[in-house]
């Protein structure tokens, strides 16, 4: 038995018997399929700030989701009370969504075995004693103002959770999972007398604490902060205009979530709101392209063994050479449109109803050396590290803030430029993708997409990649 | 005393009895439902409560805090001992502290947060209402073939907060919405030529609801409106905002002015205060205590008495929105902004936070264009308020000769806060409140459009 479906018996007395029981309950008025998920959340934050530790946070929540499905129709209800009584209304309010005599019984329960854990920690980071943690950000600390004495200003986060989940669907299968995630983050300001700016790193993983010991310290991350924050002091305004741009490898390939990615999830496509709607099979990219969603890279944010539906998470070719080959599918689309589980039924907590999310996206290395591809450009912008970014998946229009970036002149990298937002169209800004670097990297564990209010831990990935063709929103003249 | 305030006043106390030199507690109850009608059918149903509590505590001048949903006896004891615990090794710092005794208190007045009939409404009428609207939206005209639905919504929840300075106080609300967002395809289904919009009614009162075929059709014009949408070429020329796109300005104003941005020197606006910093047909206010506001309270996160703040009034700053930690580390007195979640230090959000309207109409103000851009919705995270640097992808309608002549897409609007708050020109008649900021229709002078 998974040490999640042990856990929600021996805290909360839920047994296989109850689980059936919710479970006709929630199929008592004729519905197709319906699914349980326990969720246990324990968290823990720290913030330093003026290199005071200001506040340590810690907290426990739990509950429960019921989700009903008859036809297109959804219905859901949660409860924070794990007792019978509430988890037996919860799953009659959810039944309402489907009106008529129960058509669909479960088949016995039987917990399915995941072959694999993605991330084995031998100790939580909640496990770790606040003593280990504190040392973390007060190390970023130091780390980052003894960089430059113009760094003026430095904060430091630290933030760490488990869940155990429990997914019970009305097809019979069980699926548990113990997550553990954690990111240590540090925000810089650099002051000249003349201007004051910002600088941002971060990363993590679903990881222990020994990670920020040993991989990724966090002298690393305040390092990475303090250089960005002191390139800025002598940044000038961004152009403005169409002109070609070179990403760097790495936390850019947000450009593939925003730009492709979205547009990917199959409930849009579904519904045929998406720009890609009814583009499988025909080419949407430069044939240098092939872009996957890989669920199952170890350790990382984006990464789960299961999905939050009980699905085991697969590595996905969204774009082979250019053609479009594939959607991400949760389990409503994947029925209604008789297409394959892909593993991306996601939700940020019990509170929540699943949709095709992204896990960690990226895009596969090229064969090109990324110093051809800045020579090759006679003017332009290398944009290195952004902020967020945002999609509007019906027009295909798609923005992301470029917080650190330089203009290429006659294929050299000359000065920095000011923060920038870029835009373009999802569907055909692939088209000009011209060079793809031998330089894959992912992002360093710090990215969570928004999707109709329900936050979740991602990743990206990208090698440097040269656009022939992309809006630069800056104010400069020329 | 009912059950959970005396929950909250007993958490208080048994912190204090284990060593917390001072303590406050929240406990956050509430029900949610909403619906979405697409195409007619009914696409989900949700329906829930749920309760959470969150304890602060201090020894001295260290603070930590911890929140839990498991409201027993063993829940609570480990709660506060969690905090207790972590409180002994944060650092000390002498602005962290409960809010100032002279300043804790209820507003006195009725301000009308909770409406009965939000809390009775059926599940069917909740339904119908989305329909209509979205059925509205189609009616407008054959080229609305899509839609991502039509949503109703509707809260009611209660808040008790209890300090260790004998504060004990409590406030529910209520509010519901309607929302509408369809497609309008200018060929085939799906694929290229697309473009969505929506429009929304929101209201702590059943009754003040907008009528749902209204917003229905509002939504299907602004939809639309958009379909051939093109680029344009890179330009210096004025922009209008219309209220969706000027609440996004606003908002950046409202991290410009937030204490938290303020004390650490991390805003355009930091030592600007008594200076002209916008034109003068700029006044911006915060008032928690606006009637029915959906920003309005009687008491903010810390026990803090509401009231009213002038942030700017006729382009001159005149205050920041603080919370008593950023008040104590600026000098100043809290202006009641307090705001937290279940977990951490409280932060600092606004309660209604408006733009007062000026004098000319909206369509005064599009007329007064010869050749500029309307904006009516922003795209991404495109403001840095350190520099003041605003670069945002944008939405709307380019304005020849005074009129709204064809609709833009796939442009960034970029300038700086500090030189767009002294651009603003002309400031429109149309202020509404639709959630908790607001600003009417604005123009500023100049900014850099980048297209082609």
């Amino acid at each position: 038995m998974h040490k999640a479906h042990r856990f929600f018996g021996e805290k909360y007395g839920v047994t296989d018997t109850d689980l059936e029981r919710y479970l006709a309950e929630a199929l008592s008025a004729g519905s197709d399929y319906a699914d349980l998920y326990f969720e246990y959340q324990a968290s823990s934050s720290i913030s330093l700030d003026e290199s005071l530790i200001k506040g340590i946070s810690q907290g426990v929540s739990a509950g429960c989701g019921v989700r009903v499905i008859s036809g297109e129709r959804t219905g859901y209800a949660y409860t924070d009370d794990l007792s019978s009584d509430k988890m037996l209304k919860a799953a009659r309010i959810a039944a309402h969504i489907a009106s008529g005599p129960a058509r669909v019984t479960t088949i016995g329960l039987s917990e399915r075995e995941i072959p694999r854990n993605l991330y084995p920690v031998v100790i939580a980071p909640t496990d770790v004693d606040l003593a280990a943690k504190l040392d973390l950000v007060q190390r970023a600390d130091k780390a980052a103002r003894a960089y430059d004495a113009r760094v003026t200003q430095v904060r430091v986060g630290y933030g760490d959770e488990v869940r155990y989940i429990l997914t019970v669907t009305s097809d019979g299968g069980v699926s548990g999972d113990f997550q553990p995630l954690a990111r240590l983050s540090v925000f810089c300001l650099a002051q000249d007398g003349k201007s004051v700016q910002r600088g941002f790193s971060g990363g993590g993983g679903r990881v222990e604490l020994k990670f920020f010991l040993e991989e990724k310290t966090p002298e690393h991350f305040a390092e990475e902060a303090a250089r960005q924050a002191i390139v800025q002091l002598t940044a000038t305004d961004a152009p403005a205009g169409e002109m070609e741009v070179v990403l760097g490898p790495g936390w850019p390939g947000i450009l593939l979530h925003e730009a492709i990615g979205h547009g990917l999830e199959s409930d849009f496509n579904r519904k045929k709101t998406s720009a890609f709607s009814g583009l499988i099979g025909q080419k949407v990219a430069s044939e240098l392209c092939t872009v996957v969603d890989d669920g199952t890279m170890p350790m990382r944010r984006g990464s789960l063994n299961v999905d939050d539906e009980g699905t085991p998470t697969t590595k996905t070719v969204l774009i082979e050479n250019g053609i479009l080959r594939g959607y991400m599918q949760d389990k409503l689309s994947a029925r209604l449109t008789k297409a394959p589980l892909t593993g991306n039924g996601r939700r940020e907590s019990y509170a929540h109803i699943p949709m095709p999310r992204m896990t960690n996206t990226y895009m596969l290395a090229g064969n090109s050396v990324p110093a051809d591809i800045i020579r090759s450009v006679r003017r332009g912008l290398y944009a290195v590290h952004f902020g967020g970014g945002q999609v509007d998946i019906t027009n295909g229009k798609f923005v992301f803030s470029a917080s650190e970036a330089y203009l290429i002149e006659d294929g050299k990298v000359t000065r920095p430029v000011r923060n920038a937002t870029l835009i373009g169209d999802g569907p055909t800004v692939l088209k000009h993708v011209s060079m793809v670097g031998n330089d894959l990297e992912l992002d360093e564990g710090i990215g969570t997409c928004g999707k109709d209010g329900q936050s979740v831990p991602v990743g990206v990935g990208i090698p440097t990649i040269k656009v022939d063709r992309l809006t630069v929103g800056g104010t400069g003249q020329e | 005393m009912d059950e959970l305030r005396q929950l909250a006043v007993d958490v208080v106390e048994h912190a204090r009895q284990h060593g917390a030199t001072a303590a406050d507690c929240v406990i956050r109850e509430g029900s949610e439902f909403s619906t979405t009608v697409r195409m007619g059918e009914v696409e989900q149903v949700k329906e829930a409560g749920s309760k959470a509590l969150g304890l602060r505590v201090f020894i001295d001048h260290r603070a930590a805090s911890s929140y839990t949903s498991d409201f027993s006896r063993a829940g609570v004891d480990r709660l506060v001992s969690s905090a207790l615990t972590a409180a002994r090794v944060t650092s000390e710092d002498p602005y962290s502290g409960l809010a100032d005794p002279k300043r804790i208190g209820i507003f006195p007045g009725d301000l009308d947060l909770y409406d009965e009939d939000v809390t009775k409404l059926e599940t069917p009428q909740m339904i119908e209402l989305a329909r209509k609207a979205e059925k509205a939206a189609f009616a407008v005209d054959p080229r609305i073939k899509n839609s991502e639905g039509a949503s109703f919504d509707a809260y009611e929840g209660r808040k008790i907060l209890a300090t260790s300075q004998n504060f004990v106080g409590e406030y529910s609300r209520s509010s519901c919405s309607l929302s509408v967002t369809p497609i309008a395809v200018a060929g085939e289904m799906g694929g290229a030529g697309m473009q969505r919009d929506y429009w929304y009614t929101v209201s702590r009162k059943f009754s003040k609801l907008e009528d749902a075929e209204q917003v229905g059709r509002r939504a299907a014009e602004l939809a639309l409106r958009r379909l051939g949408a093109r680029k344009v070429s890179t330009c210096q020329c004025p922009v209008v905002f219309d209220q969706r796109a000027a609440r996004t300005l606003l908002s950046s104003i409202f991290e410009a002015v937030n204490g938290d941005s303020i004390y650490r020197n991390a805003s355009f606006l930091t030592g600007k205060m008594g200076e002209k910093v916008a034109s003068e047909l700029v006044t911006i206010v915060d008032d928690a205590t606006m009637v029915g506001g959906l920003g309005s309270s009687p008491f903010d996160d810390e026990g803090v008495r509401s009231g009213r703040t002038v942030v700017l009034d006729h382009g001159v700053l005149k205050s920041y929105i603080l919370n008593s930690y950023t008040a104590r580390k600026l000098n100043l007195e809290t202006t009641g902004n307090a705001s937290r979640g279940m977990a951490g230090n409280p932060g600092i959000g606004p309660s209604n936070f408006f733009l007062q309207a000026g004098e000319h109409s909206p369509e005064n103000i599009i007329q007064s264009v010869n050749n500029g851009f309307y904006a009516t919705e922003f795209i991404g995270y495109g403001v840095n308020v350190v520099t003041g640097d605003f670069s945002y992808g944008a939405t709307g309608m380019w304005i020849v000769n005074g009129e709204l002549a064809y609709p833009v897409q796939e442009i960034t609007v970029a300038g700086n806060l500090l030189a767009m708050l002294q651009g603003i020109s002309m400031v429109g008649t149309d202020l509404e409140f639709r959630g908790s900021m607001a600003a009417p229709t604005l123009k500023i002078e100049e900014m850099t459009v980048a297209g082609i």
